[in-house]
């Protein structure tokens, strides 16, 4: 290949389309410039950078939502796919990227730990995750899963000084790699039979999503290609946290930051889901086989999720188990999908819903947590009506909206959901998600309780003292219109769902 | 003309807003009472504005998107109709008598009380004004959160079991009704939740007689335990048992009958060929669970509020024998029903706590000749007992009679037990005036009242009181108020 044509190649790849990307990576080095440039005592101001730069970012995305020329375009040579759920993606992963950054903000000056590398890393993720759910190759889906995973392997173990954020970090490594050797084993086998010039309707580029879609729709019922799937679906499974592949769920979600937490349990979820919503066309031949595959996990996945989380009592791993139960709902919107385009419509809205609620949550978490990140009990929560009615009135809407009562987002995403399965004839799996759902109350509910109802506490013995509170972390500006923006998107997506409903839900 | 029915929801909804904004609690006070004022106030004229006879089903009509219309087909459609009327003024009138009952209360943070009775009453509004499927399932739902939480915060004995056991109740129930409603917009093909657009597709059989028959089980069922059904009405006597008076008020009044109405304004219209699977199922659980059975539990209860609380699920007993029964004048008599007992079971709540004020005890055993102390109190109280019993005069009666009268054309043997029913209720009754306002004073009662002699109803109890027994005397004299819209709506609802 001579210069010439590399640099016509290079032309063709229309870097314009990877703007926001490349914004975030650049952005990601600067801050770590100005760690070396600023003083010490200016550290403080870096993450204010990061923020006003996603700010930046965000609001030149927003500028160009519809009018971006590379819509429903391939780009980097077929690497990348350019559609308005992408679009949609980037603006929700930046959201969650934002608000990983506020929670950061507060959740490090608890620690003694360096803080400028946590914000690089988040904004390095994000990019990521923004490629990923536009990416219309393996490779390129391989690569960018890759490097979120490793991202979150820094991250989950971040407060190196806690045992238990170190259990938390060697888990998720350990898991995380086998799930990225399950995913990439099955990418391997599409690509090898694909690819294999001796088959029928093999082609050039079995790395493509449109190259695997033509072989296997020529191929309907091509065991190794059947094995690929399955694998390639327990991959992302893993990622999703979808049953069986739950296992490393409350372990890391206890050990790591809580805002590590919340990334991984919206931003790093719905990146999940985003693969599998590009997937689901690619592997359409095989609609029987995905149906069942995922309606298996579904089902056992809400059951699962709502189940395990009855019974605990750490805050952390029980929003862990019930996001498990979250994932579940999405399963059964993703099998619905396969049928009904709207679908794709109602998982993104509820992804939306989800994202509110679980950040107000995780943000109120932030700023009960102690020293001690991974020590959060209900028992934390005792008084909290009473002491801290702001954050409690945070707290009681995520919470609602997550076990979806309506008048929060969190039902409207569930309705549109159960619609969408509905409509699929999805008898059983709705049944079964009614159960759910009601079982979820319970624990939802159970922490309303704890927060706001009064508990009788034993009379203290004879010369036993109040035990000693920690000292409460103040509410800070930015966190605190974080919330306020968190609870009231909640209320307002309830009653009135808007353009963006309508938006999303068009197909 | 400004939409009154949108301003009716939204009042209460704006005052619940700006209480919480600081203020003295004499003025947070003055909004609270404004926020429960105008719906009954709107309720009031909108029901002096009706005309029944002039061949419009719904009136007041007004639409709004919220973002959904076109990819769901869900709008806020909003209307009232002969069924909805009764049952907006029922939620008008107890909303303002709980709410003027409550700002009198010594609640502790009695703004955030008062806040989530104005959502509460926002709510109730919400449900009789829709006539879009989907919007008449979210009201409810709007209202019955604020009642968990006033049961677990401000509530009585057990009131963090009551509050988690009604909450996963009737979170059930709702599901299933959801579900019902999800299959119901699905499967008749009209993909919209607009009342009137569904009635007309299935007018033209687009829903299977099969169809029907599923959804309509599952609608029965899940509204059955919202209404407390037997044997789904476990959650009812412990949460109301629990639950603050004006919470008891507006959900055990107003609430509750949400399982009612959607089965005679959504499932029996829309579902005609499902009903006739059910009906032998329906009469048997209302009339030997709820009547019978829950009529002897009834008369067993100590507990004052308690005893309320049962009383409140056995007389759902009739409206289901009513609903079962499935003609016209059996549905207009649960319609009445509705209403009286709304009103009825709101003044026993009410009147309730005031004697608790006096007696300290809900125990009927530990109580005695109040009626020195407090004669007035007793007045009312023997009149909100007649009226439950369903003496004429009152309100109660007509309900009850036209259902009796709709039953006996269904079995007349499930109208003979039911009407045996009355003597129970009779039982329970009398037995309670007796015991907490005649005979001599106990001595728990007599040392409470050295302590702090009890005094009369006060004016601020009395108002609430007024309202409400004035409502059921007025129904109670003048029937025909009522019964000319909702037979008027009845019969153009169910012609064939």
């Amino acid at each position: 290949m001579t210069i010439d044509q590399l640099q016509a190649a290079a032309a063709n790849n229309l870097w314009a389309a990877i703007t926001p990307e490349i914004a975030l990576g650049v952005l990601a080095l600067l801050l770590l410039g100005l760690e070396m440039i600023l003083p010490k005592a200016r550290h403080s101001v870096i993450p204010a950078c990061s923020i006003a730069g996603q700010l930046g970012v965000l609001f030149a995305l927003a500028l160009n939502f519809t009018t971006t020329p590379y819509l429903d375009r391939d780009t980097f040579n077929g690497l990348l796919h350019h559609s308005r759920d992408g679009q949609y993606l980037r603006a929700f992963f930046l959201v969650c990227s934002l608000l990983v950054s506020v929670l950061g903000v507060v959740a490090l000056a608890k620690q003694k730990m360096p803080r400028i590398e946590f914000f690089h890393i988040v904004l390095v993720v994000t990019a990521a995750m923004m490629l990923l759910a536009q990416s219309a190759n393996f490779v390129l889906l391989f690569v960018a899963l890759e490097t979120i995973t490793v991202g979150f392997y820094i991250l989950v173990s971040y407060t190196r000084s806690n045992p238990l954020s170190l259990e938390a970090g060697l888990k998720y490594l350990v898991l995380g790699a086998l799930s990225s050797a399950i995913l990439l084993f099955g990418i391997v086998l599409l690509y090898g039979v694909a690819g294999n010039p001796n088959s029928l309707g093999s082609t050039a580029s079995p790395m493509s999503y449109a190259g695997v879609r033509q072989f296997l729709a020529a191929n309907p019922d091509n065991f190794l290609a059947s094995i690929g799937i399955v694998f390639v679906l327990s991959g992302i499974a893993f990622k999703i946290g979808a049953v069986p592949f739950q296992i490393w769920i409350p372990d890391v979600y206890q050990g790591a930051p809580t805002p590590v937490t919340a990334f991984l349990a919206v931003a790093s979820k719905a990146a999940g889901f985003a693969v599998l919503i590009g997937l689901l066309p690619v592997f359409q031949p095989y609609a029987g086989l995905v149906a069942v595959t995922l309606s298996i996990m579904a089902g056992a996945t809400i059951l699962f999720g709502n189940l395990a989380a009855l019974t605990q009592h750490n805050v952390k791993r029980l929003l862990g188990l019930s996001g498990v139960s979250h994932a579940g709902y999405l399963l059964m919107g993703v099998v619905a999908a396969q049928t009904v385009p709207q679908a794709i419509g109602a998982i993104y809205f509820y992804l939306f819903a989800y994202l509110l609620a679980s950040f107000a949550v995780f943000a109120v978490m932030t700023h009960v947590a102690g020293v001690n990140d991974a020590d959060q009990d209900l028992d934390h929560y005792a008084d909290f009506g009473k002491k801290r009615p702001y954050l409690a009135g945070v707290l009681a809407i995520g919470l609602g909206s997550l076990a979806g009562i309506p008048p929060l987002a969190g039902f409207m995403g569930k309705l549109m959901v159960f619609i969408a399965a509905f409509k699929a004839g999805l008898y059983p799996l709705l049944a079964i998600a009614i159960v759910g759902v009601v079982l979820s109350i319970y624990y939802y509910f159970g922490w309303i309780k704890a927060a706001f109802f009064t508990t009788w506490r034993p009379p203290l013995a004879p010369g036993e003292t109040e035990p000693a509170e920690a000292a409460a972390t103040p509410v800070g500006f930015p966190a605190g219109l974080a919330l306020g923006v968190l609870a009231a998107g909640s209320v307002i997506f309830g009653f009135f769902q808007g353009p963006i409903a309508a938006w999303l839900l068009a197909r | 003309m400004p939409d009154l029915l949108l301003l009716s929801i939204a009042a209460p909804l704006a005052a619940a807003l700006l209480l919480l904004a600081p203020a003295p609690l004499a003025a947070r006070k003055f909004i609270a009472g404004i926020g429960f004022a105008l719906p009954a106030l709107i309720a009031l004229y909108l029901w002096s504005q009706f005309n029944p006879t002039n061949g419009v089903s719904y009136h007041f009509v007004s639409r709004y998107d919220t973002g959904l219309k076109d990819t769901l087909g869900i709008t806020l459609y909003l209307g009232l109709n002969g069924i909805a009327l009764p049952l907006f003024v029922l939620a008008g009138l107890v909303g303002l008598a709980a709410g003027l009952y409550a700002i009198q209360s010594k609640a502790e943070r009695l703004p955030l009380y008062l806040g989530l009775l104005l959502v509460m009453q926002a709510g109730l509004m919400g449900v009789f004004a829709s006539m879009d499927v989907f919007f008449f399932y979210f009201f409810h739902e709007l209202a019955l959160i604020p009642t968990f939480i006033m049961v677990g915060v401000w509530g009585g004995r057990d009131r963090g079991y009551a509050a988690m056991k009604m909450t996963i109740y009737l979170t059930l129930g709702a599901m299933l009704s959801l579900i019902g409603l999800i299959a119901i917009y699905q499967q008749s093909g009209a993909e919209t939740f607009d009342l009137i657009a569904l009635r007309q597709e299935i007018e033209h059989g687009s829903l299977a007689a099969g169809d029907q028959k599923t959804i309509f089980g599952l609608l029965m069922v899940g509204f059955g335990i919202l209404v407390s059904l037997f044997p789904f009405h476990t959650w009812a006597p412990l949460g109301y048992g629990a639950a603050p008076s004006s919470a008891a008020m507006l959900h055990a009044g107003v609430l509750k009958k949400f399982g009612l109405y959607g089965l005679i304004q959504i499932a029996l219209p829309l579902l005609p060929e499902g009903v006739g699977h059910w009906v032998g199922w329906l009469a048997l659980l209302a009339v030997g669970g709820n009547v019978l059975y829950i009529g002897f539990v009834t008369i067993a209860q100590r507990d004052l509020k308690q005893m309320v609380g049962y009383s409140s699920v056995m007389h759902m007993g009739y409206a289901f024998l009513g609903i079962a029964a499935y003609n016209t004048t059996g549905l207009g008599g649960v319609v009445l029903m509705m209403v009286a007992h709304g009103l009825s079971v709101a003044l026993l709540f009410l009147l309730s706590t005031s004697i608790y004020h006096r007696t300290q005890t809900f125990d009927m055993d530990e109580m005695g000749g109040l009626a020195q102390k407090a004669p007035v109190l007793a007045a009312f109280f023997v009149t909100a007992t007649f009226a439950s019993i369903g003496l004429p005069g009152l309100a109660n009666f007509w309900g009850e009679l036209a259902i009796f009268v709709g039953a006996w054309q269904f079995s007349a043997v499930y109208t003979t037990l039911a009407v045996s029913g009355v003597i129970i209720s009779a039982v329970y009754g009398l037995r309670s005036v007796a015991r907490v306002f005649f005979g001599p004073m106990t001595p728990a009662f007599a040392k409470v009242s050295a302590e702090k002699a009890p005094t009369d109803l006060t004016w601020a109890e009395k108002f609430p009181a007024l309202l409400l027994l004035a409502a059921l005397l007025a129904i109670g004299f003048w029937p025909k108020c009522l019964s000319t819209p909702v037979d008027t709506a009845i019969t153009a609802t169910f012609r064939k």
